[in-house]
């Protein structure tokens, strides 16, 4: 037997240094390397607590301006209608009803606030039937002035309303306005707030939860504690529409003819990089086409929701397309080969088998597409859409054509005025926004978790 | 259905549904945003009566209110363009150009430039002589133009506070930089005799052309960090004062007062700014806010003359009414500016 060398990877030399040390503590090397190691970890868990804080620093800051305004103090009033101010000709006739304005319903407001603090024994001071009125919402005279001509039997009698606090009683609960800011503020006064904790302790004014906001439509700077997002989630609602019955049908058929009809040449490789140009492009460009085609050159209306959705549908296609052809390109060829083999047509096979396949693919792309439409503002900004609009737009199809604001423009729109309630509307704006936007990610996750297929 | 009749019937949904929407049934309304909340507060009162539906009203600003305005006639273009400085003779061009010959003029009121700082400082008591000294750029010092450097409003006018000079000045795309410019810079540039010093050194070819000179040279501010200029509107004025507390802001009166809680105004020459100040004059830095309706409307958009009527009603832009609530200076000519409204007077050429 010959001998063998033991087989070894050191270098056979007699040189090569001998370990001097225990393999339990590294040797300078191997220190560093992971010294190197820790420190990267380091960064990258500095820099998720960075990402961490920065959104638990805009959730707080949103949060914290944005929850008071799903709260509102209301003010519970008996006020006797009288017929004699109401009714001047006493035939109950509406048409002449109706000439008596909001001015006088508000007059009738503060007397009947006078009588009932007499009646419950609190004291007002030398507040006239002027200031009392301050202490409610202006628009209080316009809900009122609707009930009775909704209902004219009602004259003559007392009925028990419910008004919206004034704007800055509102913030004295809130916190926004206090003693000291109300000595200096016009619009309110120290009187005013001692008589508003009065209210409180009599039971005649209470905040509670405030559905108005979701509901009612934007209101003047003059009350900001009538301002609602009713018109603007109708708006957004209205344009989602338009965007999904556009984008999704011309998406995907634009995703299908270039993923499993066009022929691969030149003429198809240019409109892919223009998609994807397109996708990339900035939104306000995508306005100005809207303003100068749908509206200049179309001649469609200002502030219309059906401008807002056409525009939009030009900036989701590409989001939508580019996920769909992913989705397209995901689903293996066995299944083309097998459906072709056994004697279905280009078409079946597309519309029984991939396209039925790519589905939750083609959902997850639409509807993330779709939540990047809603938070859109830019491009409504030309197209008219900040605006101040009262009034709904109608029942579709001809309601899309009426005015209508949008979410993120409504947001926008508040942020400007002057009024200090704003602030608060704004940041509560932003939470509904953020809502919508929650519940559209979290369906997208759900559908490609549970339907997603893996080859 | 075939694909066919599912793309045909819905484009003739489509398209019907575009020819019903063709009558338009609300006013629209664009223009000056220091105009806007007045124009909403009006509009939402005129929507409650019940008669007609609620004016759509835009911001955008005054120059792309008139430009909306003078686009054409029809129903998809604008009725009202708000403004807060008067119409200018290229936009008259161009409405006439696209057909718009009929423009009737409205003075809503007026509006006061005022100055304010947060409500725990000092007070302040300015002259526009003491807003040049300390914003613009060339100052005059020993009968000679300087480069400005002062730091302290004292160093100005030793009646001023000793605070560091902070001043927010609206950017030059606002209409309130013009009346800012023009009734407190370069007053103060003819006050303090820079004027005449910059008008001297101009080398232009006559008295026009040199007075061009010199008032540009007057309004050039300094580039340091004393002047910031401010693009968005008041809500970021206010924003950056309550973050730096020594600053000076410009702001419309009715932002004002609908902020008395934050801010203390100063005096101009000795004079508080009010409605009443603004009206009688005594307050000097004050402009007209106008609308420019298109007369041509009257008649076909329901509810126009209607709505002019109830703008300049008393209950609206009187001296008790809800506009002067608001901060709106009422006009003292108001019954003047009602009579015109409600023969539809056109406005007069430009002088």
């Amino acid at each position: 037997m010959t001998t063998v060398p033991p087989i070894t990877d050191a270098v056979p030399s007699a040189q090569a240094p001998r370990r001097t040390h225990s393999l339990f503590a590294p040797d300078k090397r191997t220190a560093a390397r992971n010294a190197q190691e820790s420190r990267f970890r380091a960064y990258g868990l500095v820099a998720i607590v960075v990402a961490l804080l920065a959104l638990v620093w805009l959730l707080f800051s949103i949060f914290s301006a944005g929850l008071p305004a799903f709260r509102q103090t209301f003010v519970e009033i008996s006020v006797q209608l009288d017929p004699a101010v109401l009714d001047k000709a006493g035939n109950g006739d509406r048409a002449e009803m109706a000439s008596v304005t909001t001015i006088g319903y508000g007059k009738l407001i503060g007397k009947s606030l006078g009588l009932e603090l007499a009646a419950k024994g609190i004291d007002i001071g030398d507040m006239t039937p002027k200031d009392l009125v301050g202490m409610v919402s202006e628009n209080a005279a316009a809900d009122l002035r609707d009930m009775v001509l909704a209902d004219p039997k009602l004259l003559g009698t007392t009925v028990q309303f419910t008004a919206l606090a004034h704007g800055r009683i509102d913030g004295y609960f809130k916190g926004r306005v206090t003693m000291e800011t109300a000595v200096r503020d016009n619009s309110t006064s120290p009187e005013k707030l001692m008589l508003a904790d009065k209210m409180v302790a009599a039971g005649m004014m209470e905040m509670r939860f405030n559905t108005g906001f979701l509901s009612m439509p934007d209101a003047s700077d003059k009350r900001p504690e009538a301002a609602g997002l009713g018109v603007a989630i109708i708006g957004s609602l209205y344009m989602m529409c338009v965007v999904l019955c556009l984008a999704l049908p011309i998406g995907v058929a634009a995703s299908v003819y270039l993923e499993e009809f066009a022929p691969k040449n030149r003429w198809t490789d240019l409109i892919e990089v223009n998609i994807a140009n397109l996708a990339a492009v900035p939104s306000i460009v995508y306005g100005i086409l809207g303003l100068s085609f749908f509206i200049n050159f179309a001649g469609l209306p200002q502030s219309a929701p059906i401008v807002g959705g056409l525009v939009l549908t030009l900036m989701t296609l590409p989001r939508i397309i580019i996920p769909t052809r992913a989705a397209l390109k995901a689903v293996p060829p066995s299944i083309r080969d097998a459906a072709l083999g056994v004697g279905a047509s280009k078409l079946q096979t597309v519309t029984h088998h991939v396209l039925p396949l790519a589905m939750p693919g083609v959902l997850t792309g639409t509807i993330i597409g779709l939540a990047q439409a809603l938070g859109e503002t830019a491009p409504l900004l030309l197209i008219g859409m900040v605006a101040f609009v009262r009034d709904f737009p109608g029942a579709p199809l001809s309601g899309l054509f009426d005015p209508a604001s949008a979410l993120p423009v409504q947001i926008y729109n508040w942020t400007q005025r002057g009024d200090p309630g704003f602030v608060e509307r704004a940041s509560g704006a932003i939470i509904v926004l953020l809502g919508f936007l929650i519940i559209m990610n979290t369906a997208a996750i759900i559908l490609r978790r549970r339907y997603e297929r893996r080859w | 259905m075939s694909f066919k009749k599912v793309s045909a019937a819905s484009l003739a949904i489509l398209v019907s549904a575009a020819l019903n929407a063709q009558a338009r049934e609300q006013l629209q309304i664009a223009g000056s945003s220091t105009v806007l909340p007045f124009a909403t507060i009006v509009a939402e009162a005129f929507g409650e009566q019940g008669v007609f539906k609620t004016p759509v009203v835009e911001g955008g600003g005054s120059g792309a209110g008139r430009a909306a305005l003078c686009k054409g006639l029809g129903e998809e273009t604008i009725d009202i363009a708000n403004s807060s400085s008067k119409i200018k003779q290229s936009d008259i061009n161009t409405c006439t150009a696209n057909g718009v010959t009929e423009i009737i003029e409205i003075r809503i009121g007026y509006d006061g430039v005022v100055f304010a700082s947060d409500f725990a400082g000092p007070d302040f008591a300015f002259a526009p002589a003491d807003v040049y000294g300390a914003l613009a750029a060339q100052v005059v010092k020993d009968g000679a133009l300087v480069i400005n450097d002062l730091t302290a409003w004292a160093d100005v006018n030793p009646a001023l506070p000793a605070q560091e000079i902070l001043a927010l000045i609206p950017g030059s795309k606002h209409g309130t930089r013009e009346v800012f410019n023009q009734k407190v810079i370069e007053a103060g540039c003819k006050a303090t005799g820079a004027y005449d010093l910059f008008f001297a050194a101009s080398t232009g070819a006559d008295d026009k052309a040199k007075d061009v000179d010199a008032i540009n040279a007057c309004d050039t501010l300094r580039k340091d960090s004393v002047v910031t200029e401010i693009d968005g509107d008041y809500t970021e004025t206010l924003a950056r004062l309550s973050a730096s507390k020594q600053a000076v802001g410009v702001f419309g009166l009715s932002f004002y007062e609908n902020n008395t809680d934050k801010l203390k105004v100063a005096s101009m020459d000795g004079v508080m700014p009010s409605s009443k100040s603004i009206a009688d004059g005594s307050y000097p830095v004050s402009r007209p806010l106008f609308m420019y309706v298109k007369k041509q409307h009257i008649g076909i958009v329901a509810g126009l003359q209607e709505f002019l009527d109830f703008f300049m009603s008393d209950d609206m832009a009187g001296p008790e009414g809800a506009l002067v609530e608001y901060g709106l200076v009422s006009d003292p000519e108001l019954a003047a500016t009602q009579a015109a409204v409600k023969a539809g007077t056109l406005m007069e050429p430009l002088k």
